[in-house]
């Protein structure tokens, strides 16, 4: 089924929240990384909103959807979906980064808030999240697993042992959402270390890949429903984003990868997605 | 006397013609049984598991076994996703690369959410011979005994090796099991059992103590009998559990024999000798000499030879405890 008008409004609406919440959480920590979250925000509000089945009554059940944040520098963007979904309280969201907060820096199993596993490592969460998906098929549960990735996490060599052995296993009920935005730390991508055409690089492992527009609701809703039609192949859904996606003057920028923003800078980014 | 940090009773010891089994096989013996006692444990290898012996749990449960092929650290996160559903997951392959290859996935994946993962891990040491240095790990003990919520097991013979794979198995959160390729001596009586943070008194004696893990027991034990021959009595302690630490044995022993030998087929630096001077450093200064292998690699021999060239046989153990008594004060 394709997204209705109200459900798709009701994503772009969590979309910029998620953009919102991230400026306002970075900004009060004065630490953390801002262009991921909002060039993922319109695809993970998608997944959130459309597909993943976590809510805060059945955050507890052991059969539902798991999710794991590859990218988990991008937290702030999830820890803003877990809220919109009422597993986070909105003050909590703004202890961000402060001790004894359960939303770190990088984000930390705990079932309580609904977050599944604990990441920051970038290249461990893809052999996590295959690990969940073969639990899921071992026990005869209908529950999928969803995982974050980026480009930049494609450079470990521990994404292609993952990747190998997911598609040995045909984990079907697996999918990973690979934020491509084309830029690392260190610069673009071109410059640094071209990972090259991701989806073909999928499709050789044996997954089932295809490019999406990440800004795309309705292209990234499709996918996730092809993702779940598909048997026998593990999914990689290829998003092309752009970092900092919102946010003109943070658009395709490397420096706003893990910079917080000046107090002048955070009231020109909310009153620009303010519209 | 202060009785409450008396040292425990003598452990049973094998009685008999002496009997050399490998620990491996120990383990690959008890997982069978722990398969049909239980069916949420799933037992994980990278392309070893004829050599890790977990072979047989793959014919007898073939749903509970997940071969990775050669990918250590793709291993140990999947053995972390299957845990974080429910399952208690026994990860094997040789000590060099479940520690040494997989050690950040060990980190991040099982230890900082504490998962219900057990590396058996095989081939550790010098002992596993001519396959030289690449393959002997000595570092592992080290590795794995600094990370938090990670229980440390290296045992001592095929029986306590078995009796650590049960314990494991009942234990909740990450462990690490140190096993090895060669076959060594039967210590313990089969009825001895194994306990976390417990050590074992193997011999009485005061005069110094020997403490000693893994498959250097045997011969720390012929050492006790040779050093009796000169009228020293050895008290012999068996660390299996190296994290947590015995600390109430280890200081009974300071105190009691003013004297400790530390004896490891693992590098001094940060093993059990470096475990069991932190206690002693901490609690009870005595003088210490660590004994193991002292900052360098091993290399291609028999497993025996280069035991006795590394001096981790009964005479050279028991030469570095005449050389540590010369040490102790009156």
């Amino acid at each position: 089924m394709p997204l209705t008008p109200e459900r798709k409004a009701a994503v772009q609406a969590a979309a910029r929240t998620v953009r919102q919440d991230t400026i306002r959480m970075v900004h009060k920590a004065n630490s953390g990384h801002i262009g991921g979250p909002l060039g993922m925000a319109d695809f993970m509000s998608v997944l959130f909103l459309e597909h993943l089945d976590l809510t805060a009554e059945n955050r507890h059940a052991p059969d539902r959807d798991r999710f794991v944040l590859g990218n988990g520098h991008t937290c702030a963007g999830y820890y803003s979906l877990l809220s919109q979904k009422g597993l986070v309280s909105r003050d909590e969201l703004l202890k961000f980064r402060t001790l004894g907060s359960p939303l770190q820096g990088h984000p930390h199993r705990n079932h309580d808030i609904g977050i599944d596993f604990s990441t920051g490592s970038l290249g461990n969460s893809l052999s996590v999240a295959s690990g969940m998906a073969l639990a899921a098929k071992k026990r005869g549960w209908k529950a999928r697993v969803y995982s974050t990735s980026s480009d930049g996490e494609s450079q470990e060599g521990q994404i292609w042992e993952a990747a190998t052995s997911a598609a040995h296993y045909g984990l079907d009920n697996l999918t990973v959402l690979v934020d491509f935005n084309n830029i690392q730390i260190d610069g673009h991508m071109r410059d640094v270390m071209n990972v090259r055409d991701l989806r073909v690089k999928y499709e050789a492992f044996g997954w089932h890949a295809l490019d999406v527009d990440g800004h795309d609701v309705d292209a990234v809703h499709d996918a996730l429903l092809a993702a779940k039609a598909e048997t026998r192949r593990p999914s990689a859904l290829i998003c092309h984003t752009v970092l900092g996606k919102g946010v003109s003057f943070m658009e395709d920028q490397p420096g706003w990868h893990g910079t917080p923003p000046s107090d002048a800078e955070a009231e020109k980014a909310l009153a620009e997605l303010a519209g | 006397m202060n009785t409450e940090t008396r040292a425990p009773q003598l452990a049973p010891l094998a009685a008999g013609p002496k009997k050399s089994v490998a620990t491996r096989n120990a383990y690959g013996d008890a997982l069978l049984e722990l398969g049909s006692e239980r069916e949420d444990i799933l037992v994980l290898d990278a392309d070893l598991s004829g050599s890790t012996k977990t072979k047989a749990f793959s014919k007898a449960y073939p749903d509970r076994f997940v071969n990775l092929g050669v990918a250590e650290a793709n291993m140990i996160g999947t053995a972390a996703g299957l845990a974080s559903q429910g399952y208690t997951v026994f990860a094997s392959s040789f000590a060099m690369f479940a520690s040494g290859k997989a050690w950040e996935q060990v980190r991040q994946s099982v230890c900082v959410p504490q998962l219900n993962v057990k590396i058996a891990a095989t081939h550790a040491g010098l002992t596993v011979g001519e396959d030289g240095k690449s393959h002997q790990m000595l570092e592992d003990v080290t590795l794995m005994r600094v990370l938090p919520y990670m229980k440390v097991f290296v045992p001592g013979d095929s029986v306590e090796a078995a009796e650590c794979i049960r314990v494991a198995a009942r234990t909740p959160g990450p462990v690490y099991i140190r096993l090895s390729r060669a076959n060594t001596p039967v210590v313990f009586d089969a009825s001895y059992r194994f306990e976390v943070g417990k050590g074992a008194l193997l011999r009485d004696g005061a005069d110094l103590a020997i403490a000693v893990n893994g498959v250097v027991v045997g011969p720390a034990l012929e050492a006790a009998e040779l050093l009796a021959a000169k009228g020293i009595q050895a008290r012999v302690i068996d660390l299996a559990c190296v994290s947590p630490i015995d600390e109430a044995l280890v200081i009974a022993a300071a105190r009691d024999c003013g004297a400790i030998l530390t004896v490891e087929e693992h590098q001094v630096n940060g093993g059990l000798g470096s475990a069991v001077a932190e206690v002693v450093g901490e609690h009870h200064p005595v003088p210490i000499y660590r004994h193991g292998m002292r900052g360098e690699f091993g290399q291609s021999a028999t497993a025996e030879v280069l035991l006795a060239h590394y001096g981790l046989d009964g005479a050279g153990i028991a030469a570095k405890a005449v050389e540590l008594l010369k040490r102790k004060k009156r």
